[in-house]
């Protein structure tokens, strides 16, 4: 009871009018942030953070969570519509809402999107409220091997349930962490392949060097090529009666999806280092393997948008949770929160619930009110994005490649990065000729530099010994999973094969 | 398509044994006291695409993959064209953006594609690729604070002008 009187009185802090007004704001630019390749939450809550000093703290936080979750869901419009992937929590988004969109069916992706990510946000704001100080503890005895083992299972979860060239994917996703290592050794701080000695390769390569690489420039060759130079662009018309329509399908083919998302993306959310794109991911990958219908999913499936994006956005406010409660920040965005904090005087940490009710509880209360907000606010704006999509493709394609390379610079800086992405893109386009899927090594450049230390770490505590993944009573079970979803491909291969035999024998 | 896959896999195979040389100039073995050496990681992780290589390899020989079992050119007259034309402006593009700065080589970019690849009449042409530019410039560098490349020294004027209605 105690809980619904603080949430209460913190709702009603969030609807003080400077407070809605910031909301309001906060969510509408966070949205076109998040839309645009190349630009992410963390690029809206930095760029932001000096203008919060002009209100007083929980109003700023209330607006850098609100431009938070506004880039959450615009981080779908992008992978929808363009098919880039505007942040690494949206890469998943792409598997099913591009075939969606090439289908004619764009507003159907955008409103599951937008329907999976509002019950993400709501079902995490739930367990937020009701289950913070004691999910903190839990997620303080993930140590190195279970992150680990964690990160293990997301890699899994793509071998396991591909029906894809298994040899490629595994060459795929190894490709993605060698990618993800180059640089510095983070643990000696040495230099570590810098390949062909170009000093260039010596700040490592970013994500989004990659993703912008083989989804705005390879993959749009690809479609170029493919098409004939005849492209089919959809011209979805958008009325009020089609958007209901939309999201009556949306709820009745995407709830299982959503359902897993939200639960699963918040227990993954809230690890400190694991964040949303794995969440998102595993959320995916789980979804595929309880659908009835998987062999539809990359193809268009409501429920393979409805678990990433319902994931991605609960797991959002998971990653608050360790900040708030242990002061660990679960993401980069979550750490300048934890900055702008810190700035304002306010120490994260067990004691600023006690200390600073109001100040936490306006904080959640807003969190509730920017997931409406961002929910209407999405909705409102989805005919603007439908309309992006009628343009005739030969002008479409040109404003993507503009946008893959203006947005690479604006997040890198650094004309190195920007041949890259030429380089990627290129290349990108003869693998993906060749059925080398892509999207697992662009995972794993994001999950490579959390994967890589927690191994090392782990294995320095067990002085070499791997049985640390099985013993440790969390990261044993999760070990396991994903073992035996990186072996179901062979055995399934070998029960046809037996299959086989059997009926040549009869 | 036959050929280009095993050329392909061999050309990645060779990559796998440059990454694990590279790999190998820092310690890949386990250092005792400090863990696996700094080069272990991406090393086992390129002889692990080497294997998937002869893996490749192997499914080719087969003839189990689609690829292998395709007898269609990797590319045919239409595809080259298409990846010269629009593969090449997007290296031209890159190469401008330090000559005439990023928004010279997005005009420069679109009028190309507009005009000349899309068969898009003049007049929309440059009306998109002025603007676009523009458009950008006031996003990037008035609301985001982000600064593009300008380019060589002959641009500053223009440049001078745009900053002074932003700042």
């Amino acid at each position: 009871m105690e809980i619904l009187s603080l949430l209460g009185g913190g709702m009603l802090l969030a609807l003080q009018p400077l407070n809605l007004a910031l909301i309001l704001i906060g969510v509408t630019v966070g949205l076109f942030i998040g839309a645009m390749p190349g630009l992410g939450s963390v690029n809206g809550v930095a760029i932001l953070l000096p203008i919060t000093f002009l209100v007083p703290p929980s109003g700023a936080i209330i607006f850098l969570a609100a431009i938070y979750y506004g880039a959450m869901y615009g981080g779908a419009i992008s992978s929808i519509t363009l098919g880039i992937p505007g942040a690494s929590t949206a890469v998943a988004t792409t598997f099913d809402g591009r075939p969606l969109a090439r289908q004619g069916r764009a507003s159907l992706a955008l409103v599951t999107a937008a329907i999976a990510s509002f019950i993400g946000g709501t079902v995490a704001n739930v367990f937020f409220t009701a289950f913070a100080p004691l999910l903190a503890s839990v997620a303080l005895a993930f140590g190195p091997p279970e992150i680990f083992a964690l990160m293990l299972l997301a890699f899994a979860t793509f071998v396991g349930l591909g029906g894809d060239d298994i040899p490629k994917t595994i060459f795929s996703i190894c490709f993605g962490l060698v990618l993800g290592a180059i640089g510095f050794d983070q643990i000696s701080g040495a230099p570590r392949l810098v390949l062909f000695d170009m000093n260039g390769f010596l700040q490592g390569i970013g994500f989004l060097v990659l993703a912008i690489g083989v989804y705005g420039i390879g993959e749009m060759i690809w479609t170029i090529d493919q098409a004939r130079g005849e492209v089919e662009t959809s011209t979805p018309k958008m009325t009020m009666r089609g958007m209901a329509s939309d999201a009556a399908e949306a709820t009745r083919r995407g709830w299982k999806g959503t359902a897993i998302g939200s639960v699963l993306g918040f227990f993954v959310g809230i690890l400190p280092a694991a964040g949303a794109t794995p969440a998102s991911l595993m959320s995916y990958g789980v979804a595929k393997m309880m659908s009835r219908v998987p062999e539809e999913f990359g193809r268009g499936n409501p429920d393979g948008v409805a678990a990433p994006e319902a994931a991605n956005n609960s797991a959002s406010t998971g990653s608050m949770l360790p900040m708030l409660t242990l002061g660990i920040p679960g993401s980069p965005t979550t750490a300048i929160l934890l900055g702008g904090m810190v700035i304002w005087g306010l120490t994260p940490g067990p004691l600023l619930f006690v200390q600073e009710t109001e100040f936490v509880w306006g904080l959640i209360g807003s969190f509730y009110i920017s997931n409406v907000a961002a929910l209407l606010i999405n909705l409102a704006f989805i005919p603007l994005f439908i309309w992006m999509l009628r343009m005739p493709f030969t002008i479409l394609a040109p404003m993507i490649f503009v946008l893959s390379i203006a947005g690479g610079y604006a997040a890198t800086r650094d004309m190195f990065d920007i041949w890259l992405i030429v380089i990627f893109g290129l290349g990108a386009f003869v693998l993906r000729r060749f059925d080398y899927p892509l999207a697992p090594a662009v995972l794993a450049i994001v999950l490579g530099p959390i994967a890589e230390p927690t191994l090392r770490q782990s294995l320095l505590l067990s002085s070499g010994d791997p049985s640390i993944f099985f013993t440790r009573p969390i990261a044993g079970p999760i070990t396991v999973v994903a073992l035996i979803l990186l072996l179901l491909p062979a055995l399934k291969l070998l029960r046809r094969r037996r299959g086989k035999a059997e009926d040549g024998a009869a | 398509m036959r050929n280009g896959e095993i050329f392909v896999a061999g050309i990645l195979a060779l990559f796998s044994v440059y990454l694990m040389v590279k790999s190998a100039e820092l310690p890949i073995g386990f250092v005792s006291g400090r863990g696996p050496g700094g080069g272990a990681w991406p090393f086992w992780l390129s002889a692990i695409m080497l294997v998937c290589c002869g893996f490749i390899a192997f499914n080719w020989w087969r003839g189990t993959s689609p690829p292998s079992r395709s007898e269609e050119p990797f590319l045919d007259s239409y595809g080259w064209r298409m990846v010269i034309t629009v593969g090449g402006a997007l290296i031209v593009f890159v190469a401008l953006i330090e000559v005439i700065s990023m928004y010279g080589a997005i005009a420069v970019f679109l009028l190309y594609y507009l005009r000349f690849l899309g068969r898009h009449s003049w007049g929309l042409s440059l009306t998109i690729s002025l603007a676009t530019p523009l458009i950008f410039f006031f996003f990037f560098e008035g609301a985001m604070r982000i600064t593009m490349p300008t380019g060589l020294p002959f641009t500053d004027p223009l440049f001078d002008l745009l900053y002074e209605i932003i700042y």
